[in-house]
């Protein structure tokens, strides 16, 4: 009932408008040849994902909807800002740790792609020509860090829940490592990469951490709810074993 | 007496205060412009106009309005079919 709750409020608060301000790195922003190297490193993983969502499809027919469900979070919870009193800013949390486990790894780059060029395209938010960046640092560090974090978890035998948040922290967190890691190299001019990395990464972490947490908790939730209510699509996605442990 | 009225002098001059506080620096920024733009600005880079620039008026509000409408209606929809039409046929079969 707590947990139903939970979920409600949660969907609810995803509804409200807002103009979204966060970790998309805006049009203009990466010099060419770094937005063009960004492209080609992100291009072959949308390809593989896109590969990999057709024959899931073929295979089985309600993937459909689950790609609905998490592709449409995915697009919300990348442009819904979040006031963190904390820090006085408001940030997303990313969303694709939550794809990765439910839908794949290469999946949850495509679902990322298409969030993030919808967001270019209409919401002013990210940019063209740093797609390609923004896809690397949401969609493939974010979803196979979150993934790979889960997989920890569940080695180490945690419940679903806690692997759920390992997942959502550790997807968030590489997002923000993967922007400062672009902004870092693209324009770090004299000064030495790292020193660079690490002062955009710790300025991120006010406003970051307490989001990470937050989506830890709701992947968490949300993979408790699944487990409680469709736990054969766990199965299926080979998120639990076949006797559900 | 006298202490109610500063006490209405300090309510009354507080919307005041906060509005040249808000001139001076806008209130919840995003850590795009917290910390990527203004990075980004240190380093020599400033970011552009999008291509596609809606950041207009109200224009931006009713964008994210449509698209939260809409994400959470295909939300709902394919939730709907996964854990409630799923559940029952999957309990039916069972």
């Amino acid at each position: 009932m707590t947990l139903r709750l939970v979920l409600m409020l949660s969907a609810g608060l995803l509804m409200l408008p807002a103009q979204a301000s966060a970790m998309h790195i805006s049009e203009g922003i990466l010099p060419a040849w770094w937005a063009i190297f960004w492209f080609a490193l992100a291009a072959p993983f949308v390809a593989w994902g896109v590969k990999r969502m057709t024959a899931c499809k073929a295979a089985d027919p309600a993937y459909l909807p689950l790609v609905g469900i998490f592709g449409a979070a995915v697009f919300v919870f990348s442009c819904f800002p979040i006031p963190v009193p904390v820090a006085g800013c408001t940030s997303h949390p990313a969303g694709t740790g939550l794809s990765a486990i439910l839908l794949g790894g290469p999946a949850s780059v495509v679902v990322a792609f298409v969030s993030l060029l919808l967001q270019a395209l209409f919401l002013a938010h990210g940019g063209l020509t740093t797609l390609g960046g923004n896809t690397f640092s949401m969609g493939v560090l974010g979803s196979f860090g979150g993934l790979a974090a889960f997989r920890l978890g569940r080695m180490m035998r945690t419940n679903l829940f806690w692997a759920g948040f390992m997942a959502g922290l550790a997807s968030d967190l590489l997002t923000y490592l993967g922007t400062s890691l672009e902004l870092a190299l693209a324009l770090h001019g004299n000064q030495s990469i790292w020193l660079v990395l690490g002062q955009i990464y710790l300025a991120f972490m006010p406003t970051q951490v307490p989001l990470a947490i937050l989506e830890g908790v709701v992947i968490g939730s949300i993979l408790v709810y699944v487990e409680k209510h469709r736990p054969d699509i766990l199965r299926k996605m080979k998120v639990i074993k076949e006797s559900g442990a | 007496m006298r202490r109610v009225m500063v006490l209405l002098f300090i309510a009354l001059s507080l919307p005041v205060f906060s509005a040249v506080a808000e001139e001076q620096q806008p209130k919840w920024p995003g850590v795009d412009e917290a910390v990527v733009e203004k990075y980004a600005r240190e380093l020599g880079r400033e970011a552009r106009d999008p291509y596609i620039n809606t950041d207009q008026g109200d224009l931006l509000l009713f964008l994210f309005a449509l698209s939260g409408t809409v994400g959470g209606f295909i939300m709902g929809y394919c939730w709907h079919k996964v854990f409630v039409v799923g559940k029952l046929s999957r309990n039916s079969e069972e």
